[in-house]
């Protein structure tokens, strides 16, 4: 399973842009997300990933498996939300409208239901941008361009590293727990929950013990090398900046700017329309 | 042993690397429904206890972010930091204890065991819950039942898997002034 992190090679302008640029979007655009409750800004979001969603030409077949993970997380949390706290939202907006009970506690109030419509809408607004990003960033260029934000490239060549060797030591875990397999350990639910940590064991230590003599050999052939010598480093896969990269560096500027104003205009974090 | 930093930074890779398998892959159907017992932190602690507190920390940060990326939900940065944290407080503690020379008795065991108790319960019940408050606004307690049915699972894995990588690393290596001149 060499395509984990789902990147889709397809010529679109989204693509064209540079890992960096993307880097730096995808954490304003985040952080934007982030600050704000403002139910207005929150929905322009996902309009506007929808839309980026078009350019970079990838289809919601292409990233159907990870939404499906999305949306049971989305309305797992949801619920959960509502069972420890279904007065959370009249103590957010500081007013109880009820529609109507279901017992006890639990009043549906157009507070709660406004708050869980804040928390889908929060979901929409950073998930799509986050699927985007990966499907559209080279994993090989993503550590050049942390490094190009400012991360430590020693920092940013561990993250390569790791990208590196994921598919390695997934197919040795799988090799392991083969042969551990046929000797007849059990990891299903047949078992005991003591047991079949055990078992887990029984495959992770081969496996961790055999990665610490990589550790070995990986560190001895860059030391050889001489990584780590200079205080720089040039990365194959780093490009030169364009004028797009600017502009929607810009562009993702203004988004956190703007949610930063929303909040001094509101003068909290969520946009009430309750009082 | 004094670890190179180069040494260090590959161990971060290839750390964070067996992180994310572990943590994507290896899953332990666990007794609730939908849940799954993370071993990775097993791991987390026993590379933190050989690498130290920086290597442990960046092992769950980019771990934990690899993995909330290739699920697509997008990083959950309050549980990302937790990971962090706990992977350098049992490091600042651990990496004391002299496995790389072979040395992990009863008395390690006992050390590992009672800080990483210590870390998971920093790490969940502290740092994750406040900064979904902080961060996303969420109820406490919801928030907070969360970070305690994750400490408790982390805390049972990294019991029996950190200490059985610990015992099985420290007895694979040559114990310290294992080897006398004949004379």
């Amino acid at each position: 399973m060499r395509n984990i992190f789902n990147y889709i090679d397809r010529p679109s302008p989204i693509h064209d842009l540079t890992g960096a640029t993307k880097l730096v979007c995808l954490l304003l655009w985040s952080f934007a997300a982030m600050m704000t409750y403002d139910t207005r800004f929150l929905a322009m979001l996902p309009v506007l990933s929808f839309a980026l969603f078009v350019i970079s030409k990838i289809r919601l077949r292409d990233v159907s498996f990870m939404l499906g993970f999305t949306v049971v997380f989305m309305v797992l949390n949801n619920v959960l939300v509502f069972l420890f706290s279904p007065q959370h939202g009249v103590s957010l907006y500081h007013a109880k409208h009820v529609l109507f009970s279901l017992g006890g506690r639990y009043v549906v109030t157009q507070e709660q239901l406004f708050y869980h419509l804040n928390l889908v809408l929060k979901y929409l607004s950073t998930i799509p941008i986050v699927l985007l990003f990966v499907c559209t960033t080279d994993p090989s260029e993503f550590a050049a361009s942390l490094n190009r934000i400012g991360v430590k490239y020693s920092i940013a060549y561990s993250v390569a590293l790791a990208l590196r060797y994921i598919p390695d030591i997934q197919r040795e875990y799988h090799e392991i727990s083969q042969a551990q397999q046929a000797r007849g350990i059990e990891m299903s639910k047949k078992q005991t929950l003591v047991k079949r940590l055990k078992s887990a064991g029984a495959i992770l230590i081969p496996l961790i013990l055999s990665s610490m003599d990589r550790i070995e050999v990986i560190s001895n052939a860059m030391e050889l090398r001489g990584f780590g010598k200079k205080k720089k480093r040039t990365w194959y896969m780093a490009r030169p900046f364009s004028r797009w990269d600017i502009l929607a560096m810009i562009l993702s500027a203004g988004l956190l700017v703007t949610a930063i104003l929303l909040n001094v205009r509101n003068g909290e974090r969520f946009w009430n329309p309750f009082v | 042993m004094k670890n190179s930093p180069v040494k260090t930074i590959v161990a971060i890779g290839i750390g964070a690397a067996l992180f994310f398998v572990l943590g994507r892959f290896v899953a332990i159907p666990s007794p609730v429904p939908n849940t799954n017992i993370s071993t990775q932190y097993g791991l987390l602690a026993f590379m933190a206890a050989i690498f130290g507190p920086v290597a442990g920390a960046l092992i769950g940060l980019i771990g934990h972010a690899l993995i909330d990326f290739s699920y697509g939900w997008g990083i959950w940065w309050s549980w990302v930091i937790a990971s962090a944290c706990f992977g350098a407080l049992i490091g600042l503690v651990a990496s004391r204890l002299s496995i790389e020379d072979g040395e992990f008795g009863q008395k390690g065991i006992i050390t590992f065991n009672l800080f990483q108790v210590v870390s998971h319960v920093i790490a969940w019940g502290v740092i994750a819950p406040v900064l979904d408050i902080v961060m996303y606004k969420e109820p406490a307690n919801k928030v907070f039942l969360q970070g305690l049915v994750g400490g408790i699972s982390n805390i049972v894995t990294t019991a029996i898997i950190g200490t059985l990588l610990c015992v099985a690393y420290a007895a694979a290596k040559p114990k310290k002034g294992s080897l006398s001149r004949d004379r």
